[in-house]
């Protein structure tokens, strides 16, 4: 099938507008054949996931298009680099590495990308609207983008994402187009009291569990009697993305093409209906360790998975303050955020209760994604499914799920502590 | 016996190999190691096993967007599979395959190909594909 071209876009494919545009507008005409796609749409915003890992060929793809002279031509945030850009060389990491990860950020500034190198692009520059198509990165900023601003953007792989931003044209295809979105699995919540869903450890494990099962189809969930903060949102979203390919969800009353049960499924029956119940949740919780872990010595907290916001950052500092206690010793508590929420942490004389604890904090990257744990770092404990499910094979290690409060306790002690486990 | 089996190539090319053959969706992100081909996802079925120069099957990718990444590399590290082929259409792995087929000329095929068909390919059987999506499976057995 060929692909019905504009007269920009046979610029672009021509290289009228360089070398960089043309190769990208390549790549993006060789998806839209593979999708079986007739038709580009423009775009209004990218997120660049591709500066996320350091690989050579990473590093490789991006120079090439920076040294084509590629420049975006729509507003491009950045995702995480690896790299604490600030702070690595007190993290020991080797200059090598650290080099790369330097040419690999600045391959894209070079690109005129917005330096906000996090995965919360959404929480710390202005976001897009409702309706409006864009082309973005990253699985949580992905699902956070469609579900709880109702912007549109298909599962964009990283490299596409940069391809889309120096063209500013994509397939006409998947969640961009009004149909698609409407509810395939229905999820009912049910005997669930108002106190459940004000426990944060509630999302991410309904996040993990709705991805299990709705896989790559789009999700309502119906009965959330409660109005959830964008943090919890994000833990949903990030944990969905994870355990599924959820690109989307509605929550019935909450999100924006959620309304009503009827709008969120476009009047159409759902595909599958599944009653979720406080013992599955309790199941999916547990689903997120892997290992019951209690009285164990702990290795390592890892909190900020997706990257803290200013709230997350004031809620740490409130339970810290009326904490007796220190970090032990031999745990290494991460804390991942963005220079955004950093700053306004540490005008709001966060940081310093943070620091009395013990945390590490790590600012532009993502403890997964740069070589800053230490070795015979075995078990992890984590407030954020998104981490509890890849810390293992990223890290090589074990892993506890549990709330940011036990999280604090389990490092006090120095070992695993969890309230609601014997 | 041997059997053809008639897939759509995403991305065509010629391969073959010995099948892996999963039942579980698989992120290559978090899901394959890039520098050696081995399967690093614990909870995935195929947990362990190494898919360099095999031809992987899988039901379909899954989580994060960053699988294209690691599909790249492990193509620049010649440790990809000889061949992925899915029952449903993976974008992000087929973007890794498109990219590196322009950063190095050089990529592997990417094939989709029906649940029926999908369920007459066993673990060891020899594949041999060509750039149409033609699918010569020699069983392991017999």
């Amino acid at each position: 099938m060929s692909v019905i071209l504009t007269d920009l876009d046979q610029k672009l494919i021509s290289g009228d507008f360089g070398e960089a545009s043309k190769m990208a507008m390549r790549i993006v005409l060789r998806m839209a054949e593979v999708l079986g796609v007739s038709e580009l749409i423009d775009i209004q915003s990218a997120h660049i996931d591709g500066c996320g890992l350091m690989t050579d060929s990473a590093l490789e793809f991006a120079e090439k298009l920076a040294g084509l002279g590629g420049q975006v031509v729509v507003p491009t945030t950045t995702n995480m680099i690896p790299l604490d850009l600030q702070n690595w060389r007190k993290q020991g990491i080797p200059e090598e590495f650290a080099f790369k990860a330097i040419r690999l950020s600045n391959a894209y500034l070079k690109m005129g990308c917005i330096p906000t190198w996090t995965c919360t692009p959404y929480q710390v520059y202005p976001p897009p609207r409702l309706h409006q198509q864009i082309a973005w990165g990253e699985s949580n900023a992905i699902v956070y983008a469609n579900s709880i601003l109702g912007a549109r953007t298909e599962r964009y792989a990283d490299f596409f994402d940069i391809c889309a931003a120096l063209t500013g044209r994509v397939p006409r295809y998947g969640m961009h187009l009004h149909e698609n979105r409407r509810g395939q699995v229905l999820f009912q919540l049910v005997g669930f009291d108002s106190k459940a869903f004000d426990d944060d450890t509630f999302y991410p494990a309904l996040g993990f569990l709705i991805g299990k099962i709705a896989r790559d189809r789009v999700v309502v969930i119906d009965g959330l009697a409660y109005h959830p903060s964008s943090d919890q949102l994000k833990a949903l979203g990030a944990a969905a993305a994870s355990t599924g390919a959820v690109a989307l969800f509605h929550i019935v009353g909450i999100t924006p093409e959620a309304p009503t049960l009827q709008a969120a499924m476009q009047d159409l029956p759902p595909e599958e209906i599944v009653k979720v119940t406080p013992a599955d949740l309790s199941l999916a919780k547990k689903g997120l360790s892997t290992i019951n872990a209690n009285g164990r010595k702990l290795d390592a907290v890892i909190l900020g998975c997706p990257h803290f916001s200013i709230a997350e950052f004031g809620k740490l500092a409130r339970f810290l303050e009326g904490f007796q206690g220190k970090c032990h010793p031999d745990v290494q508590f991460y804390v991942m955020t963005n220079q955004v929420s950093y700053a306004l942490a540490g005008r709001s004389g966060f940081l310093e209760v943070l620091q009395d604890f013990g945390v590490r904090l790590t600012i532009d990257t993502c403890v997964l994604n740069t070589p800053v744990t230490l070795p015979n770092t075995r078990l992890v404990m984590t407030n954020s499914g998104k981490d509890a499910y890849y810390a293992p094979s990223e890290l090589g290690v074990e892993v506890v799920f549990a709330s940011l409060e036990d999280c604090v306790r389990s490092a006090a002690a120095g070992v695993v502590m969890k309230e609601d486990e014997g | 016996m041997t059997l053809f089996i008639k897939g759509r190539a995403l991305i065509p090319g010629n391969a073959e190999g010995e099948a892996v053959v999963s039942h579980e969706p698989l992120s290559f992100w978090g899901g394959i190691n890039p520098y050696t081909g081995e399967i690093t996802d614990r909870r995935h079925d195929h947990f362990g096993i190494n898919v360099a120069g095999k031809v992987f099957l899988f039901p379909k990718g899954r989580g994060s967007s960053t699988g294209s990444a690691v599909l790249l590399e492990s193509i620049r590290n010649g440790v990809a599979p000889a061949a992925i082929i899915n029952m449903k259409e993976d974008p992000i792995l087929a973007l890794g395959a498109i990219i590196s087929d322009e950063l190095y000329l050089k990529t592997i095929p990417v094939l989709v190909i029906s649940e029926e068909d999908f369920s007459k390919i066993m673990e060891g059987d020899w594949l041999k594909i060509d750039p149409e999506g033609m699918i010569l499976v020699t069983p392991a057995s017999g």
